[in-house]
């Protein structure tokens, strides 16, 4: 369907009949030529009176060049977009969140076609990003806002409509609203606003918008949940990434969320080793590129490795009395626990080390914590009678202890005291403790008593309601070591069945909370920013964002990320907190528009403007006009002897096709049989003799390695019918009895192998038992195959032919079997011997074929391992008898490659002295 | 003093160009005297010429007594004829002349002039008197020769189409008329009956470019004589081919007509073809053979 921009000037249609008589009346201009002859002309009349008229298909072509150029001229749009003509400004509102990021290239292009239109309506525009804060609405030129259009980008949070209404510029005007099609609170108030002022149209794309709520732990796995809206069932695949142990980041790990049809919520669960699932940083849906399809991961996932020592066994049967079990209790399902001696959980390096009532250390135990510590472990030690009692840190500060002990610890609010038990009081600032609430039933009834030291106020992170000392903490090197005075089970406090326990351990980074950080965990300190991500789900800069406020973060952990607070990791005093674009309790739920609304959605087919072609098929029919003219007045051979130039022009106008040209398998072939020298043999079909016939070459190649300066390369199967044997010296054939014909055209490429100077050596693999010319099957098969074959005349293998001295002297031809006959061609009738000669002079011709029965090839084959694949013989006269085979092979390579070389008489002297003669 | 002034420019350009000319024509005199020797026919002069036995009639003055005495019969010595004859040269001086079909060619007024002049070398060399019609008597002797190479050059071109100057023909003389003869026939008819009047035989050449020969032309054109004086417009110009082609051939027929009922030799030249063998028929045509 096309549309026209200025379809008035199509009009100018009507002029072209009107064009068709100017031109018809006005010929081509003459050509002025001086020429004597003129006066035999005078009085000559032209035949036709036609000819002064322009022709009617140079006629056509112009004509054809003005329509074009009017046609394009006027406009001609492909594909238009319908539209209601209206010179009211246009108001563009993006809803800008990371759930258009998905398709966020196409609702670019979606506005420019409406600012495209806009321009040539001569519309004002304004276009807006609701994710922004509301801001002053000015209308501009079409054209002055497409650079801003283009330039405009999704924010990692979702649209909030606060305050948009308020902004909106007074007086009538149309609006677009691209919409991501979830329900937002707002929307509905701003729809209003927009409603009073002109018309709304409403986009949507049917695009499915997914989310991946951040990812919990529970029950050991990981917890993997996904929201979406609506749609059919669908399977969508969460990767979680993490550096690997060289830091690079990997997916580690892939699972799949299957969503019902009609669901908008899936579920999932991953069961990793702590180990990996400590590495994970993030999670996201494979195949979006969006921040809600990505979960960022923060200390909540992270497991650490507890290790809890303790002599606990003497106590058996009271469980509820051992100090451990408070601990597990509280770090089971928060922690990886270990348990055992202080060398073995060293070895399995933890987290934390919690020493429960443990008096004395060997050195070898101290030395190993101490390291431990320095390099960023938390040694947490626990206060009991075993302590209280012992010398440790008595009189000198311990290098594990924080404090120096007074002897015997004190008691109070018992039998024996007049006291109370006292109360915890509250954390002062700077302690880990600070901002948790104080029970009022946690009281302390005996404890170990720190020696007043210089340094002890400052090594006090929680105390008493008297001041005494009730958690101390030093810090050596990278790690630091906690003392707790009372005991981990009930006897001394009550502090180890109080919710407080369980806070102070995760406050000391024992244990990580489970959940959702609560108000109360955040507020009191600055987050900042340690990673943020944009509306495409990519990791950005950080740096840009300020710190904020724990109660905002809390906030914002709970309504979703915003402009102030980008979705990312921010990271306090000893946490790290992930702000997801989605959180745990977001929702998605489609927007339901009022009735009445006009929603489109994405077509498919856009506007395409066909201005251009057109001038230009208008441009190329004028340049064809030219040279019409050209020729209809006779000067275009004068342009053609302009020579060059003129082709140059005419291929300069033509597209030029570059199509690279393929490489063929065939070319790939013959490029590896070219490399070196390659041996070839057929394949007959029956597989286990191309094995032996494939070995047996590799056998003979192995040999002229080690042995000549041929260095052939690996052997090559030949299909006669398929490949081109142009590029063999030499073809090995087995003979088998049922080998088929081979084609004629296979014929012709034998043929001119053969009289090419290729050589073919047939063995018919029977020993000749039959003798010369037998009647076995593979005989009559070579004679079946050999009639096709332009063979010239043979005979059996003189003593004097070059075969026996082309490397070594032989006169027997052996391979498996020994004594067959070998024919080769026979020498020429007039082949005479020399005087003193041992040689006839037989100078002239290679033999096309050599043929034989004596399974050459089993005797050569070699396994992978360079071994002989099969036996030959009996014993030493068997391998004796390979070797003789080896050297007919090598004799005859030679003889295929150097040709009668060795008959020249150069070589008689060397060889009469070797002969012995 | 403009006069002056062009005729002293129009001499330096002569002096420039005189001596290749006449050089040009030299050599290919050259080429034409290697192949011709005498006028080999008997008659007054002071070379040997042949012996012939005496008839009777013959003065005894006559017979060649040295010669006779060897034999029983009575010899005469004859002598090769060397009268001379006049010859008057017209090289058509016209506009239309001055036409070449391609930049590589010589013009047709270059080729008619060059053929004038080589022949004027031969006849002089052979001891002839030669002149150029309207220009005075003929004369021989090498002196004539600069002369006609500078009155050759002078002429300049007036007229589109050239009329045959019969002035100055000598009784029983010979004459060539070199020319493109595409002009009217009336002229070339009045010389050629002059002449045969008084009893002059001679050379109709008629000098062609080859584009004339040809009609190489097509499309739209008007076609303009070269002085501008006939113009002709056609539509399609090779369409015309034909019937220029055949009016060419009735206007050589009828030279060749007038030629022959006169006396006279009539050929066309090529300024496409050597010069050579045009000069060499011109000077077998004057020694009267055909």
């Amino acid at each position: 369907m096309i549309g026209f921009a200025s379809p008035l000037l199509l009009l100018a249609l009507v002029a072209l009949p009107v064009l068709w008589f100017l031109l018809r009346a006005i010929p081509p201009a003459p050509i002025r030529r001086r020429f004597p002859g003129v006066a035999l002309l005078l009085g000559l009349t032209d035949d036709e009176r036609q000819a002064d008229k322009t022709p009617w298909w140079l006629l056509l072509l112009r004509m054809l060049a003005l329509a074009a150029a009017i046609f394009g001229f006027a406009g001609p749009v492909l594909n238009p977009n319908p539209h209601v003509a209206s010179d009211k400004p246009l108001l563009i509102l993006f809803d800008g969140g990371w759930s258009e990021a998905q398709d966020w290239p196409k609702r670019i292009a979606h506005a420019n076609d409406l600012l495209a239109q806009a321009g040539r309506d001569g519309r004002p525009v304004a276009v807006v990003r609701l994710t922004d804060a509301p801001q002053p609405v000015a209308f501009q030129a079409a054209d002055s806002s497409a650079g801003r259009v283009n330039a405009l980008l999704p924010l990692p949070w979702l649209a909030g409509y606060a305050g948009w209404d308020k902004a909106l510029p007074a007086g009538s005007f149309d609006s677009y609203w691209l919409s991501d099609g979830i329900a937002h609170d707002g929307r509905a108030d701003l729809l209003a606003a927009l409603a009073a002022h002109g018309a709304v149209t409403v986009f949507e794309n049917p695009h499915p918008v997914l989310a991946l709520h951040p990812a919990g732990f529970a029950e050991g796995a990981v917890q993997l949940s996904a929201a979406r809206l609506g749609g059919g069932a669908q399977e969508i695949e969460v990767a979680a990434k993490g550096p690997d142990p060289s830091g690079i980041e990997r997916e580690l790990a892939k699972t799949k969320l299957h969503f019902a049809a009609g669901e908008g919520a899936a579920t999932a669960t991953l069961q990793l080793p702590p180990e990996l699932r400590n590495r994970i940083t993030r999670f996201e849906i494979v195949g979006l590129r969006t921040a809600g399809a990505v979960s960022l991961t923060d200390d909540s996932l992270k497991r650490r490795k507890v290790a809890i020592v303790s002599d606990g066994s003497d106590r058996e049967g009271l469980q509820l009395l051992q100090p451990a079990h408070y601990l597990r209790q509280a770090l089971q399902p928060l922690a990886e626990l270990l348990e055992g001696g202080v060398g073995d959980v060293l070895s399995a390096n933890p987290d934390v080390i919690i020493l429960v009532d443990v008096a004395k250390l060997t050195q070898t135990e101290t030395d190993g914590l101490l390291a431990w510590v320095g390099k960023g472990g938390l040694l947490l030690r626990f206060a009991g009678p075993k302590l209280a009692s012992s010398e440790v840190s008595r009189a000198e500060e311990d290098p594990l202890m924080p404090v120096r002990l007074r002897e015997g610890g004190r008691t109070v609010g018992g039998a024996m005291s007049w006291d109370n038990p006292k109360t915890l009081a509250p954390f002062p600032e700077g302690s880990p403790f600070h901002g948790l609430d104080v029970p009022a039933d946690v009281a302390v009834t005996s404890q170990v008593m720190a020696q007043p030291d210089p340094d002890l106020a400052s090594r006090t992170i929680a105390a008493l309601a008297d001041g005494t000392p009730l958690v101390t903490r030093k810090v050596i090197g990278q790690g630091q070591v906690v003392l707790v005075h009372v005991t981990a089970n009930a006897e001394w406090s009550t502090l180890p069945l109080s919710g407080l326990f369980v806070a102070m351990l995760e406050r000391l980074a024992v244990s990580t909370r489970p959940a959702l950080p609560e108000l109360a965990d955040l507020a009191g300190q600055v987050w900042a920013p340690e990673q943020v991500i944009d509306a495409f789900g990519a990791e950005a800069r950080a740096d840009a964002v300020a710190g904020v406020e724990g109660a905002l973060l809390a906030k914002a952990l709970q309504d979703g990320p915003s402009a102030a607070l980008p979705p990312g990791l921010y990271a306090g005093a000893d946490r790290r907190v992930a702000l997801n674009a989605f959180g745990a309790k977001s929702v998605l739920a489609p927007q339901v528009w009022p009735q009445g609304t006009v929603i489109e959605g994405l077509t498919l087919a856009t506007e395409r403007s066909l201005k251009g072609p057109a001038l230009g098929l208008a441009l190329l029919v004028l340049s064809l006009d030219i040279l019409a003219a050209l020729w209809l007045s006779g000067r275009l051979g004068r342009l053609g002897r302009l020579g060059p130039g003129a082709a140059v022009i005419v291929l300069a106008l033509l597209p030029l096709a570059d199509r690279a040209q393929a490489q063929t398998a065939a070319d790939q072939q013959a490029i590896a049989a070219t490399q070196g020298v390659v041996l070839g043999y057929v394949i007959t079909g029956d597989a286990s003799v191309d094995a032996v016939s494939l070995a047996g070459l590799r056998g003979l190649g192995d040999q002229l390695w080690n042995r000549t300066a041929v260095e052939p390369l690996d052997p090559v199967a030949v299909d006669l019918e398929k490949d081109e044997l142009a590029f063999f010296p030499f073809l090995y054939w087995p003979v088998t009895a049922d080998e088929p014909v081979p084609s004629a055209a296979a014929y012709s490429k034998l043929n001119r192998f053969l009289r090419t100077g290729g050589l073919i050596l047939f063995d018919t693999r029977d020993g000749d038992i039959v003798g010369a010319g037998g009647a076995s099957p593979e005989a009559q098969a070579l004679q079946r195959i050999a009639s096709g074959l332009d063979i010239p005349a043979i005979e059996p293998l003189p003593e004097d032919h070059v075969l026996t001295r082309s490397f070594y002297l032989l006169q027997e031809f052996p391979g498996r079997f020994v004594g067959g006959t070998v024919w080769v061609e026979a020498a020429p009738p007039d082949a005479a011997k020399a005087e003193g000669m041992p040689f006839r002079n037989l100078n002239d011709g290679v033999t096309p074929v050599v043929v034989g029965g004596n399974d050459w090839a089993s005797a050569w084959a070699v396994d992978d391992a360079g071994a002989p694949m099969y036996p030959v013989g009996r014993g030493y006269a068997g391998e004796r008898q390979r070797e003789y085979a080896y050297r007919f092979g090598i004799n005859l390579i030679m003889y295929v490659l150097t040709g009668n070389y060795k008959s020249d008489q150069v070589h008689v002297p060397a060889l009469l002295e070797r002969l012995g003669k | 003093m403009s006069e002056v002034a062009d005729l002293r420019a129009r001499a330096e350009a002569l002096g420039q160009s005189l001596p290749p000319l006449l050089a040009e024509a030299e050599h290919l005199a050259a080429t034409v005297i290697l192949g011709e020797h005498g006028r080999r026919r008997a008659g007054m002069g002071d070379d040997f010429w042949q012996y012939r036995p005496a008839h009777p009639g013959d003065p005894a003055r006559s017979v060649d007594w040295r010669r006779s005495a060897r034999s029983d019969a009575h010899f005469v010595r004859e002598r090769e004829w060397q009268a001379a004859q006049s010859v008057m040269l017209w090289v058509d001086p016209s506009r239309s002349m001055t036409f070449t079909g391609d930049a590589g060619r010589v013009s047709k007024a270059d080729r008619a002039r060059l053929l004038a002049l080589a022949l004027a070398v031969l006849l002089l060399r052979g001891g002839e008197r030669v002149g150029l019609a309207g220009q005075g008597v003929p004369r021989s002797g090498r002196a004539q020769m600069l002369r006609l190479v500078e009155r050759l050059s002078l002429v300049p071109p007036d007229a589109d189409y050239g009329v045959p100057e019969e002035d100055g023909l000598v009784q029983n003389g010979r004459a060539v008329f070199l020319s493109d003869f595409l002009g009217s026939m009336t002229g070339v008819e009045a010389a050629l009956a002059r002449a045969a009047d008084r009893g002059v035989r001679g050379v109709l050449c008629q000098v062609l470019d080859p584009a004339e020969e040809e009609f190489p032309f097509d499309g739209r054109t008007i076609f303009v004589s070269m002085g501008g004086s006939l113009t002709h417009e056609t539509q399609a110009a090779g369409d015309l081919r034909g019937r220029y082609l055949a009016r060419l051939a009735e206007r050589k027929d009828r030279l060749a007509e007038l030629a022959r009922l006169s006396g006279w030799v009539y050929q066309t030249h090529h300024t496409g073809q050597t010069a050579q063998s045009a000069l060499l028929w011109a000077y077998q045509a004057l020694e009267g053979g055909r």
